[in-house]
């Protein structure tokens, strides 16, 4: 950068599409499960059939309604569905049904994790509305074709404030979102299946000043990693174009993963207005304090909240506590360990170090182990009563995770069993020495480092079962008595 | 054999006591049909073979006692063509849709069938609802039975053309400014647009959601009595239906008008209205008073302002509402078309007719960028104004009363090269769309050998009150019985006093 340049300041907001995980769609009876065959569960109302009218999901809008609550934003007892108009053939009515001057959700709060600390980032919005079809461009005998069972798909769209000032701070944001979503169950997030998208409205402006620089908005991308690259993308590239004297151009980009670059999508309509205007199928949605109240009493705990608990009643590090808190299932796993095994700081050790690390090595969640928080209990607890060694107890670990049985049959037939009995172990022990003389001499003379070697026969020959403490009492009382 | 001059409630009766059967009588109306509506084009889909299957179910029923409570049990029937019927072209008089077989029914369709109605068939209509002479239809005009080279009114013409020629015991219609209403009068015969969400709107094809209702189609309010009550209720699959009671109608009718407030409504008849239908109109009036009313005048100060707010509203909400015909799922798609652009563009000027588009094309505008706040904002304001200007009406008078229009039936061509005079048919009709209240129309004679119509309004979810009015005035009078001679003709036989 030459010394004239200024020092550029980026500005980050994102508008994140959150699929709800109803099991009907938003305004019509049909199933939301994904990866149906094309058009199965496309209904009347989804197709926009002449004569259908929609009727508003009560458990989409009591989702919305979660989210708002457990950002702390304020939730409208009234809110107002509108249409958006545009034509493309994966859009059944030519209208998309959202909300625009009176959503659901109004402002709210949430709190990220970033380098330099703890930062809030305020949200503006979020509103309900339903999802498009999708066009399938491959060749259908000389047509595109289109799939509409994800047509009215309940979304909510989540605005932030442009208050994000770098893509760690989006991305960290974007989880942050990601978690509390999943936390309250209000969506599946799976990104792969397109439950989560993020559209990310990127400026750069000089340190220093106030106005927002011209932003460009680069649409639907469905990983954290890319948005981090897409974002950085756009940075680089804006700096460039301004420092060569160039002007940013407001439009919309489609992020690439294969060439790692954003370029202006195609646009779907030439002009675009949208010509709002309230939903007249629908009444304005009125909701009483009561069913908010109701629906704020049945929040879980939130995922801060507990995390600092996780910290507070069980001497958890900052960062264990955010690890074990990245998944409300997985808090929940680690709780029951700690609960279970009586040993919180043994539970969060194994859960965060060997139950963690296989499942990211399979690329598995929680929900998916193998073993179950009673049994990682039950294992924890036959260290601290000295029934295995911790060594042996990853080996039972490991063979749980391969074939789930009963955590004490493997131990007695890996016979990892810990042979603390000294009637059992001395004639063992004996024998070693007999057969290494020179070994039992040096430790005689009073080198105590040969006392390794003995310790290690020994869990050789009992293939770990032995305590290693008990082994080192009876070599030293048969050598130096 | 007279059996179509008999109203519902006579045929019930009929059916009952044996003097013929539900399939003698549909094979009749379906006889007259054939007859008839070469004449007329009243009907744009006929149902004979379901409609005698139907007729067979009906006997049947009431053979096996299951007729009781069921005053529609066997009646034949007919549906303007906006209501879909499964398995049945549902074509809203559009090239459009005239390959569109509904795959399922509209809540109104499937609640006569369950009443035990016999649907004959479905019928004319101005294209998509818009129109106020049925002249808009892709299935060509209908001719009011009334006058050779006269229209029916609209946009539910072949609905009244059919009542009123015999050619159905009622029908249904819908109103979205008039559309019940001014074809009812048009026709001489009895059309009640009851309250915005009586009646649920599941099913029915889209003009302007805020504003279309269904309603009867009768030859007497106890016939429309009886063909609400079956209509009426609420419908979960229509949020804008109304979670209210409904009340038996037949059983108000006959409650005395004393004390009855009728509110003549100063606007209407400041209005230039045809000396005939005034004249009527006055008539009418006084056989009221003559049964117990009394007559205040009230002032609807902004009515003036309906109609600009209606056609700033309804083409709004129709411009989206008919986005869903762009030739990809279904209905009219061009000929080879060569981008998705080409495709939108010439389905939809191919498949709409020259009114709808005009429609759409206003629509487009009023919620335009920049133009929404000039139109659609202060359109909106102005229906709240309307609405309150009833609402105080309300406050002194029971039932409105005016001449529903301001002239009868006018002669076929005549209007469709004027829009202006063709919207200002609905003069008098849209305020009770815009407020939402029942409003009903019914023959109070001739002005120059054709009908003339008045129009009653009530508050909110009152229809039994207009039935009862209109009830009062027809056992009294025989303006509602009276027959266009050239029925009466085909008919073989003159029309009966009630």
């Amino acid at each position: 950068m030459s010394p004239s340049q200024p020092v550029w300041e980026v500005v980050i907001g994102l508008e994140i599409h959150v699929q709800l995980s109803t099991t009907s769609k938003l305004f019509s009876g049909a199933s939301t499960t994904f990866g149906a065959v094309a058009n199965s569960q496309a209904c009347a109302v989804d197709l926009g059939l002449p004569g259908v009218l929609p009727v508003v999901n009560g458990e989409a809008y009591r989702k919305a309604v979660r989210f708002g609550l457990a950002v702390g934003a304020e939730i409208g007892e009234r809110s107002v569905f509108d249409r958006k108009n545009y034509f493309y053939p994966d859009l059944p009515k030519g209208y998309q049904i959202t909300q625009l001057d009176e959503p659901i959700v109004k402002g709210g709060q949430l709190k990220i994790e970033t380098d330099a600390g703890e930062r809030v980032i305020n949200i503006t919005r979020a509103h309900l509305e339903e999802d498009a079809g999708k066009s399938l461009h491959e060749d259908y005998s000389g047509m595109s074709g289109i799939d509409l069972n994800r047509a009215g798909t309940p979304l909510i769209e989540i605005v932030s404030e442009p208050e994000l000032r770098s893509s760690d701070e989006a991305v960290a944001y974007a989880r942050a979102i990601h978690r509390l979503v999943t936390w309250l169950d209000v969506s599946d997030g799976e990104m792969a299946e397109g439950s989560f998208r993020c559209d990310a409205n990127v400026s750069i402006r000089p340190v220093g000043t106030d106005e927002f620089g011209t932003r460009t908005e680069t649409k639907n991308v469905n990983s954290f990693r890319f948005l981090q690259r897409a974002i950085e993308y756009e940075i680089v590239r804006q700096r460039k174009v301004l420092e060569e004297g160039g002007r940013i151009v407001q439009e919309t980009r489609l992020y690439d993963p294969d060439k790692d670059e954003t370029r202006p999508m195609r646009s779907k309509e030439t002009a675009t207005d949208y010509r709002y205007f309230p939903e007249p199928d629908l009444l304005p949605v009125q909701i009483s304090r009561e069913y908010i109240d109701e629906i704020r009493t049945s929040l879980p705990e939130l995922p801060d909240a507990r995390s600092r608990r996780f910290v507070a009643e069980y001497a958890l590090s900052g960062d264990d506590a955010q690890v074990l808190t990245s998944s409300r299932a997985l808090s929940d796993y680690f709780e029951q360990v700690a609960s279970e095994s009586g040993d919180p700081r043994a539970a969060g050790n194994w859960v965060r170090v060997e139950l963690l690390g296989r499942l990211h090595r399979e690329d598995a969640n929680v929900s998916g182990s193998p073993i179950s928080a009673l049994q990682l209990a039950k294992l924890i607890s036959r260290i601290s009563d000295k029934t295995i060694s911790g060594k042996a107890a990853k080996q039972v670990f490991d063979q749980m995770w391969e074939s789930a049985g009963d955590i004490d049959d493997i131990i007695e037939a890996q016979g990892l069993k810990q042979v603390s009995d000294s009637a059992e172990l001395e004639p063992l022990i004996s024998t070693i020495i007999d057969a290494n003389p020179k070994q039992a001499d040096q430790f005689r003379a009073g080198k105590d480092k040969v006392l390794g070697f003995f310790v290690g026969r020994v869990m050789k020959e009992t293939r770990g079962a032995a305590n290693p403490q008990q082994v080192n009492q009876i070599v030293r009382k048969l050598l130096r008595p | 054999m007279t059996m179509h001059n008999r109203t519902i409630a006579q045929m019930g009766a009929d059916m009952a006591a044996g003097d013929y059967s539900s399939v003698e009588l549909t094979t009749h109306y379906l006889d007259r049909i054939a007859a008839e509506d070469v004449r007329l084009n009243s009907y744009i889909t006929g149902m004979r073979d379901s409609a005698l299957t139907e007729a067979a179910a009906a006997d049947a029923d009431r053979l096996n006692g299951a007729g009781s409570n069921r005053p529609l049990l066997g009646i034949p029937i007919a549906h303007k063509d906006i209501f879909c019927t499964e398995g049945t072209r549902t074509s809203a008089g559009s090239r459009m849709l005239d390959n569109f077989i509904a795959p399922y029914s509209a809540t109104v369709v499937e609640k006569f069938r369950s009443a035990g109605a016999i649907t004959l068939g479905k019928t004319n209509m101005d294209e998509f609802a818009m129109g106020s002479s049925n002249e808009t239809s892709f299935y060509g005009a209908v001719t009011n039975p009334w006058g050779e080279n006269r229209v029916p009114g609209g946009s539910s013409g072949g609905s009244a053309a059919a009542v009123a020629a015999r050619l159905c015991a009622g029908a249904t219609g819908t109103d979205t400014g008039g559309s019940i209403r001014q074809p009812a009068a048009f026709c001489g015969i009895t059309g009640l647009k009851p309250t915005y969400g009586r009646i649920s709107r599941w099913g029915i094809i889209a003009y302007a959601s805020s504003l279309d209702q269904a309603g009867p189609m009768t030859r007497s309010a106890e016939d429309a009595a009886i063909m609400l009550g079956v209509m009426a209720g609420a419908d979960e699959r229509d949020s804008t239906s109304l979670d209210v009671p409904v009340p038996d109608y037949v059983s108000q009718l006959d409650r005395p008008l004393t004390g009855l407030r009728l509110g003549r409504v100063r606007q209407y008849f400041e209005h230039d209205i045809d000396a005939g239908s005034g004249a009527r109109i006055e008539d009418a009036i006084n056989a009221l008073c003559k049964l117990g009313a009394t007559v205040v005048d009230v002032d609807l100060a902004n009515l003036r302002h309906a109609i600009p707010a209606y056609y700033v509203i309804a083409p709004a909400e129709c411009s989206a509402n008919l986005s869903r015909y762009d030739g990809v799922r279904f209905g009219y798609r061009c000929d080879d078309p060569i981008d998705l652009a080409d495709l939108y563009r010439r389905s939809r000027s191919e498949g709409l007719g020259r009114e709808v588009q005009r429609r759409i094309l206003a629509g487009t505008f009023a919620l335009s960028a920049g133009y929404y706040d000039a139109y659609y904002r202060k359109a909106q304001q102005v229906r709240r104004l309307i609405r309150d200007d009833f609402v105080n009406a309300f406050d002194i008078a029971d039932v409105l009363i005016g001449p529903t229009t301001p002239a009868p039936a006018f002669a076929l061509g005549e209007k469709t090269d004027d829009q202006l005079a063709m919207y200002l048919q609905d003069i008098f009709t849209i305020g009770a769309n815009l407020a939402g209240l029942p409003a009903l129309s019914m023959p109070v004679g001739l002005s120059d050998g054709l009908p003339v119509g008045l129009q009653l309004i009530a508050p909110h979810l009152e229809e039994a009150r207009l039935l009862n009015v209109a009830h009062q005035y027809q056992m009294g009078t025989d303006f509602h019985t009276l027959t266009p001679v050239g029925t009466v003709a085909a008919g073989g036989q003159p029309s009966e006093q009630p």
